[in-house]
């Protein structure tokens, strides 16, 4: 049942982009049209499910065995920074065609703080290492699911007549605030069903 | 490596301007949407903010000849990583209200991209002076931002404005809308805001250059 409800929660609930402020500067930044979005999703998904593994064992096993908390930020955006990278050797190495299809969008993960953040999520609630497992992907499917949307709305401004001072950010913006608007009607959705 | 040679007033002023973070390079985005409820929350994510940028900033330029050029990035990474535990756990001690509220966003400071963008394009290849007004500038000026976003939500969210122990007292006949406190509030707060700075400040910067 808690797994329904983090799955659930993590994709429309608490949506990362539209509830929790997360990965803002690449949900706008690279949503100009539905492939690079998917490229993106596709990345940030295989990223944040095993970067929560990974930094949820590091939890138990290190910083919590000897009493290491207080260097967690520090901690894990080393280990972050250094699983993206051992990803995008090994990828290119034995898997070329997917390297081919998320290559480029691997290095920017990095900076993506929908990472780093949904990890300080689990430790902040208490989730295991399979509960940070679901979790993190839970959480990169509803940041997926906000960015090819938004990819799908933004390819419909080119045939538009904006005025100048919305074109980019601020329009960005503007919409997103009215799609989380939206979101926000799922706010009830756990009273009802839980 | 160039080393430019602007002077020092300029690299503080320009914060506020030509680069400003929020509204012309529109980086950072997560915390000036995430801790914009309130004028004090904006101010102290602000300050967080100010110091870990100068932190890196002096310490980037510092070690900027020291640095292999292949691996500068997870330098970079450390370098701002220090100032953010430092920040963390100073909150924690003193400010432990204001430490509670803006949660995650405290330890997610590593990741804010102004950070990484100036000790790339700035502290990187400018002498310390310069990177340390330039430190001091960008985080005045997101403090600025911060604190004008947080007003603007504040006051429409809550009818009111509470800094310190002084507070701007309700307007009568005014109705506040609980939603300016919301996500969708933040959304579109800043997406008039930039829209305003595009065409008077923006605008301006761009014909004087």
């Amino acid at each position: 049942m808690s797994i329904i409800a983090i799955i659930i929660g993590g994709v429309l609930v608490n949506n990362f982009i539209f509830m929790q402020y997360l990965g803002i500067c690449p949900f706008i930044g690279v949503s100009q049209n539905l492939e690079t979005a998917m490229g993106m999703s596709g990345a940030v998904v295989f990223v944040m499910t095993i970067a929560s593994a990974v930094t949820a064992a590091f939890e138990q096993f290190v910083l919590a065995r000897f009493g290491l908390e207080y260097l967690r930020t520090i901690a894990y955006i080393l280990v972050i920074a250094a699983f993206v990278q051992l990803v995008e050797i090994f990828m290119k190495k034995t898997l070329p065609g997917l390297y081919k299809a998320l290559g480029i969008y691997l290095p920017l993960i990095t900076t993506n703080c929908a990472v780093l953040g949904v990890t300080m999520l689990n430790v902040r609630q208490g989730y295991g290492i399979l509960m940070s497992t679901i979790n993190g992907f839970a959480g990169a499917l509803g940041w997926s699911l906000a960015i090819i949307i938004f990819a799908g709305i933004r390819e419909r401004w080119q045939l538009m007549d904006i005025p100048p001072a919305l074109e980019g950010f601020p329009l960005a913006l503007i919409s997103t605030g009215l799609m989380s608007l939206a979101f926000l009607g799922f706010v009830g959705l756990f009273k009802g069903l839980f | 490596m160039k080393e430019s040679k602007s002077s020092l007033g300029f690299d503080f002023i320009k914060g506020f301007i030509q680069e400003n973070p929020t509204f012309a390079l529109a980086i950072g985005m997560c915390p000036t949407l995430a801790v914009t409820t309130s004028v004090v929350n904006g101010f102290w994510m602000g300050i967080a903010v100010l110091f870990v940028l100068t932190f890196a900033n002096v310490f980037v330029s510092l070690l900027r000849n020291f640095i292999p050029d292949e691996i500068r990035i997870p330098i970079f990474v450390i370098l701002i990583a220090t100032p953010v535990v430092i920040v963390e756990l100073v909150m924690k001690a003193y400010l432990p209200a204001i430490y509670e509220v803006l949660g995650i966003f405290v330890p997610l400071i590593v990741v804010n991209c102004i950070i990484i963008a100036r000790a790339e394009a700035f502290a990187y290849r400018n002498p310390v002076m310069n990177s340390l007004m330039d430190g001091l500038g960008i985080g005045a000026a997101f403090t600025v931002n911060l604190m004008i976003v947080g007003g603007i939500r504040e006051f429409l969210g809550t009818g009111q404005i509470v800094f310190g122990s002084a507070a701007f007292p309700s307007v009568p006949f005014f109705e506040p809308a609980a939603v300016m406190l919301t996500p969708p509030g933040g959304f579109i707060t800043l997406g008039i805001l930039m829209a305003l700075f595009n065409v008077t400040i923006g605008a301006k910067g761009k014909t004087n250059d």
